[in-house]
């Protein structure tokens, strides 16, 4: 059995967590000060994942900000980030607007902010 | 154009939004923003990452979600705002001169003022870093607002210096569009950021973070084309024969907020030395009848939702204040004990009713503590606590049955070990 020390990124709390692992599966979980942390660890310890928060161009050359409306595998980043900074869009937008459908695994890019 | 209103708040962040929003809600009839920038929001505009309002709409949102969810509250109140205007000068009788393009300037006047007006971020020059000035030296808040609002990149590589939330958020932005981050550095030994920040922005990317680290020179004629770093010592002083060299087009400084104040010492509000905000009652009352404070130009907050929080509460009080005459006080000072670096209130007015949450930072970072509230010899409040570090902002409640036994003056002290 491997204990992983972990800092967990759900809250500004930053627990210190000590994961558990056995045959590539987190089976105990410790530290954590609620139940996110223990989803987050069991998550990290097998496929870390990330929401990406970025910004698209919009047509009239105001820069919108989106994000990924779940996380991503943390090893894609940059392959979304590339799609990302493909796309174009139109205005006026909306908050929790869909940008891209399926820009990785089944989740879309939506917009999080509003421009008229 | 109206030239009275019950209450006038200054600054239309997150902050003004939320004072503005409960000042309404408590009964001012005439409410009025006044903001310099052509929109709502504030600074949660360019702060597109996600993590806010975790504490009080229990989801991570971004910064312009955040700013929306109040800017959509305000809208359905008969809330004034003043877009584009910037405010000049204020006076103790609570008159305001301020200007914007349509009406050039003018002096408007209110029962009460709601200081919201935030912070700015500390500069090169206030560091007094050797080396010439060359182009490419931003502070961590302008590259963010030219990558984020106005779609610049400043520059490929970058040294960021200061390890505060902006300076790491700003190391994993540049990265994803594609900029090589060499170093963050921070001369203190332990981070000013939050530690999720650390993980998710350079632990996920491989950028490394220099511990008790400081640029001893900047390089570069015309544009920066390198920087020297230096170890540091426990006293903050660089050691000799430590220097590493990194090349660089760009270097951030991410060095610490302070509250922007210019127009409180207009008003001769007395600030305290140690937050450079007003000195407050509980209600965020200044010392000046009528000025309420709140957010970071109050005391510099590591969390929006403890900004809306405060500015809730300014905004009630200030709307109570209107309302009816001042009781008088009986105010009892909030020292700052050992360890301590500033408490928020400074000033409890026992004839206030209801709880007061007392907000401080330690001076540094301490483990296994007990933070302690004191009465003279009279132990009011205590509590224990893992660790203490001057980068995350404590709280504690004080009950009313608890600030009735205050006599004088009261102490917050944390005592643990290093």
């Amino acid at each position: 059995m491997i204990i992983k020390n972990l800092t967990c990124i759900e809250c500004p709390m930053g627990c210190q967590i000590q994961a558990s692992i056995e045959n590539e599966k987190c089976v105990d979980v410790k530290g954590n000060g609620c139940p996110r942390g223990k989803i987050y660890a069991e998550s990290e310890v097998v496929c870390p994942m990330r929401i990406v928060t970025s910004t698209v161009k919009t047509d009239n050359g105001k820069m919108l900000p989106v994000k990924t409306s779940m996380p991503i595998k943390k090893a894609e980043i940059f392959e979304v980030m590339e799609k990302i900074n493909q796309i174009k869009a139109k205005t006026p937008v909306r908050i929790g607007d869909v940008l891209k459908e399926n820009i990785a695994d089944g989740v879309n890019l939506i917009a999080t902010s509003n421009i008229n | 154009m109206k030239k009275k209103y019950d209450i006038i708040v200054i600054g239309g962040g997150p902050a003004g939004l939320a004072a503005a929003i409960s000042a309404y809600d408590k009964g001012a009839k005439s409410v009025l923003i006044l903001e310099r920038e052509d929109c709502l929001g504030g600074i949660l505009n360019q702060c597109i990452h996600n993590g806010f309002g975790l504490n009080r709409f229990k989801e991570s949102l971004s910064g312009p979600e955040y700013a929306f969810r109040f800017i959509d509250e305000l809208k359905t109140r008969n809330i004034e705002v003043m877009l584009q205007t910037t405010v000049l000068s204020m006076r103790e009788d609570k008159t305001i001169t301020a200007i914007n393009s349509k009406e050039g300037v003018f002096s408007l006047k209110a029962k009460a003022i709601i200081l919201a007006m935030g912070c700015r971020e500390r500069s090169r020059g206030a560091l007094n870093i050797a080396g010439s000035r060359p182009a490419g030296i931003y502070s961590a808040g302008t590259a963010q607002k030219f990558v984020n609002v106005k779609g610049f990149l400043p520059g490929k590589k970058v040294v960021i210096l200061g390890s505060g939330d902006i300076g790491l958020i700003m190391a994993r932005r540049m990265t994803l569009e594609g900029a090589k981050v060499q170093a963050v550095l921070e001369i203190m030994p332990y981070s000013s950021g939050l530690k999720r920040n650390i993980v998710q922005c350079l632990d996920d990317f491989d950028i490394p973070l220099y511990l008790s680290h400081t640029i001893t020179k900047i390089e570069g004629d015309k544009h920066v084309t390198g920087v020297v770093v230096s170890k540091v010592d426990q006293n903050r002083q660089p050691i000799p024969n430590t220097e590493i060299h990194f090349d660089c087009d760009t270097v951030l400084f991410s060095v610490g907020l302070i509250p922007e104040n210019e127009l409180s010492k207009s008003a001769n509000i007395p600030l305290s030395p140690n937050t450079r905000g007003a000195i407050v009652y509980q209600t965020r009352e200044t010392l000046v009848n009528g000025f309420f404070a709140c957010g970071n130009v109050l005391q510099v907050h590591d969390l929006v939702d403890f900004v809306s929080e405060e500015a809730f509460l300014a905004g009630a009080y200030a709307g109570e204040y209107i309302k009816k005459a001042n009781k008088g006080r009986d105010a009892v000072d909030v020292k700052n004990g050992k360890n301590v670096a500033y408490v928020v209130p400074q000033k409890i007015d026992k004839n206030i009713d209801g709880n007061v949450k007392l907000f401080f930072r330690p001076t540094k970072m301490l483990k296994d503590c007990t933070i302690t509230v004191k009465c003279g010899d009279e132990i009011l409040v205590k509590k224990n606590k893992k660790i203490v570090a001057p980068g995350e902002m404590e709280t504690l409640i004080l009950t009313k049955e608890k600030t009735d036994k205050i006599v004088y003056e009261i102490e917050v002290l944390v005592e643990g070990d290093i």
